[in-house]
């Protein structure tokens, strides 16, 4: 009896102090506690980064959370309902729109331009700093950045007789005709895949295409820049030139680049190490990269890669601001390089030897000068699939380019009459009372 | 002296709550909290364009009554998910109930010694955690190095794409969920099995029946409440399916393994749309009241 009952007091007092004894975690004797989340190879990247941060910054503990891409979007939008959400995150660029919108983001502006030692606008290629401002807002500080350019056989090309790597669209017909040539019988000179946005929306940009109108509530799909850049993209499967294949039905890229059965292929600054490593020894030296032709001279392409962001939640802002520099010091992005292969946001940092060796980066470098962001709404990526849908249909022949446009025309309205809606909702003059009182 | 009847006794009678009520009442305030109450809710969220802008400001969501309901109709997407989940439903339940009822026979029969550990192996899958299966079924499914297509290798048969060819993408589904689902519909079946008296069989025998028809004309109908109960608890799994082709396929290639489930939680935790999703959710609920109203109208005796 006398030891139940010792027992069971034992039982409550330890129940008891686990309940009030759990410290609240963010004061650990003075220090404040940064929570990071940071997304795929970069994530696991970042905890040596942390270490020397916290090193540095001795009164900042960095908790980094490393979170697989496949799960980031729902997560953070989760946090964000759940009021959940870190202090500093890893934001892709697309998503910047979509988070500004949703009032999670801390404006900037004040902060670069009061510590313009450590993060000077300047410095960032512009177009890759555009894609971080929404409404005339700098929502987010580009981390690392990557393009679009042209690989291609160099030896298939030379065998066609050509020198040079195109730098115009006729340029870029005549070369894919002369390789057709050279080619086996059966292989198509340039892979554009039919599931991928990219393309057709690269096409659009260099052909001077907005693809939204200004405030972004409606689509510019029936400009005649639009059609244009549409029939020049549907033009290359009609004269068999690009073979009609989602990613899925590809199989192996890279077996097919060393068969020679691809000859070109657009694609960003991960598949440079992975051609590396993959191609075959002796075609070390037979393939490169070149900046994209465009319609009359070198073409633009558009600027992705990640940028960190504060969120305006936060308790701990200048803590945050202080990681931010951190991570933005050119020396710093300059090793992140080496680390994980992601193409530096600063042009200073790409004056490292490093990467002023690699020739097949160059290519990057010259493109990133020629970069300009995707319309800024958070439709955006919903758009961007409608957009490759079109295309893949007009490729494959079910639709032609006329008819393609105007159907995206009506679907991207459709998908933007709430984006209308409210922009007219801000124009009354109640709202606009509220909005001044707030 | 008589005491006068406490008039206050009746009056507590009348408001007196049964006890049992009391027993039940804080599973019931769970049920109303978690489940009732979030369904209304979401009835009234598919009555809305609830997305991304009224997460933000819950003044941007507006009213739209059946409009959802009516986009959804009219979106191709929405009937090809319908019919990849009609494939699955109508193709693997018939044969998750056929699998499992022969486990059960196997298991059950008198020649088998050491039953339990022949339930546990075969209810194993059942409990294996979904992500750590898939990635085993993946290797399986592998076009060049997987034990599949190298079995069928010896047969002379090509290696086949199974999990990358629109064709074969749901068939391998199918048959990576009849092997992960069967164990729970084998032991119902066992209990009905155990259930059926030894001496029909023996009888049986005796008249000279085979074992087809021992089958045909005791186990069946015997088992016939057992098997109605597992043939519509299948069905209301299988039209909800989500988990499989989103470890392993992520509703492609090309949308061959796009479920409703799946095409609803894209409709709202990608594009945000979440009164969309909602309405596809009371969709994807009548068709699954429909299913079974049909069941049980397919087999009256077995319901009754």
């Amino acid at each position: 009896m006398a030891r139940d009952t010792l027992l069971t007091r034992l039982c409550a007092a330890a129940t008891l102090a686990s309940i009030f004894g759990c410290a609240r975690a963010d004061a650990h004797g003075g220090q404040t506690e940064l929570r990071v989340w940071a997304f795929g190879a970069e994530g696991e990247a970042l905890g040596p980064i942390a270490s020397d941060f916290e090193r540095a910054n001795p009164d900042v503990r960095v908790r980094v959370q490393a979170i697989p891409w496949t799960a980031a979007h729902e997560k953070l939008l989760t946090a964000y309902v759940g009021d959940a959400l870190p202090d500093v995150a890893q934001l892709g660029n697309t998503w910047i729109p979509e988070f500004a919108a949703l009032g999670a983001l801390e404006p900037l502006d004040m902060l670069v331009a009061r510590d313009s030692a450590s993060v000077p606008r300047g410095d960032y290629f512009p177009g890759v700093l555009a894609t971080n401002v929404v409404g005339g807002v700098l929502y987010g500080v580009p981390w690392y950045v990557d393009t679009r350019v042209l690989f291609y056989r160099t030896d298939l090309l030379r065998k066609a007789g050509v020198t040079r790597p195109p730098t115009t669209w006729s340029e870029l017909r005549d070369d894919l005709s002369k390789l057709k040539r050279v080619q086996p019988a059966g292989a198509f000179p340039i892979l554009l895949p039919l599931d991928e946005w990219a393309q057709p929306v690269i096409f659009a940009l260099q052909n001077g295409s907005l693809l939204l109108t200004a405030d972004g509530t409606r689509g510019d799909f029936l400009d005649p820049r639009f059609r244009r850049a549409l029939d020049f993209y549907v033009g290359l499967f009609r004269d068999g030139l690009a073979p009609p294949l989602a990613n899925t039905q590809i199989g192996n890229v890279y077996q097919e680049f060393a068969a020679g059965r691809v000859a070109m292929y657009i694609t960003g600054p991960w598949n440079v190490g992975e051609f590396r490593r993959r191609l075959p020894v002796e075609l070390r030296r037979s393939w490169a990269t070149a900046p994209l032709p465009g319609p009359d001279s070198a073409g633009v392409s558009f600027a992705g890669g990640s940028s960190i962001v504060i969120m305006r939640r936060s308790t701990n802002k200048a803590a945050a601001w202080r990681f931010l520099a951190f991570l933005a010091d050119p020396t710093r992005q300059a090793r992140f390089y080496e680390t994980t292969g992601d193409l530096p946001a600063r042009r200073s940092a790409w004056s490292t030897p490093a990467l002023v060796r690699d020739r097949e980066l160059a290519a990057f470098r010259e493109q990133l000068g020629r970069v300009v962001p995707t319309p800024a709404v958070p439709e955006w990526e919903l758009i961007a699939t409608r957009i490759a849908q079109t295309a893949e249909r007009a490729a494959r022949g079910r639709q032609s380019v006329d008819d393609a446009v105007a159907s995206l025309q009506r679907d991207v309205d459709d998908i933007l009459e709430k984006r209308r809606w409210l922009a007219t909702q801000r124009r009354t003059p109640a709202r606009a009372d509220a909005d001044a009182r707030r | 002296m008589t005491t006068a009847v406490k008039p206050t006794r009746s009056r507590w009678r009348r408001w007196r709550i049964a006890p049992g009520w009391w027993f039940v009442a804080p599973a019931l305030v769970l049920i109303v909290v978690f489940f009732i109450g979030p369904v209304i809710a979401a009835v009234g969220l598919s009555l809305t364009d609830y997305d991304l802008y009224a997460l933000a400001d819950p003044r941007a969501a507006r009213w739209v009554g059946l409009h959802n309901y009516a986009r959804m109709l009219h979106e191709p997407l929405f009937w090809r998910s319908l019919r990849n989940t009609l494939y699955f439903a109508l193709v693997g339940g018939p044969l998750t109930v056929a699998v499992s009822l022969g486990a059960a026979l196997l298991v059950n029969a008198r020649a088998v010694r050491r039953k339990g550990v022949a339930r546990a192996v075969f209810f194993a899958p059942f409990v294996t955690t979904l992500v750590a299966v898939a990635i085993v079924w993946r290797y399986l499914y592998h076009q060049q190095y997987g034990l599949l297509n190298w079995l069928l290798g010896h047969v002379g048969i090509h290696p086949i794409d199974w999990l990358g060819d629109p064709r074969w993408a749901m068939p391998a589904i199918i048959v990576m969920a009849t092997w992960k689902n069967f164990g729970y519909n084998m032991l119902i079946c066992i209990a009905g099995l155990q259930s059926i008296p030894r001496e029909l069989y023996e009888a049986a025998a005796l008249d000279g029946a085979t074992a087809w028809q021992r089958f045909r004309h005791i186990t069946i109908p015997m088992l016939g409440p057992t098997l109605f109960f597992v043939v519509i608890v299948t069905m209301i799994g299988y039209l909800q399916l989500f988990t499989e082709p989103y470890v392993m396929t992520q509703g492609g290639p090309l949308r061959a393994t796009t479920s409703l489930a799946l095409f609803m939680y894209e409709e709202g935790f990608r594009w945000w749309r979440l009164g969309s999703a909602a309405a596809i959710a009371f969709l994807l609920f009548m068709l699954i009241v429909l299913f079974t109203v049909v069941q049980r109208r397919l087999s009256p005796r077995a319901a009754a």
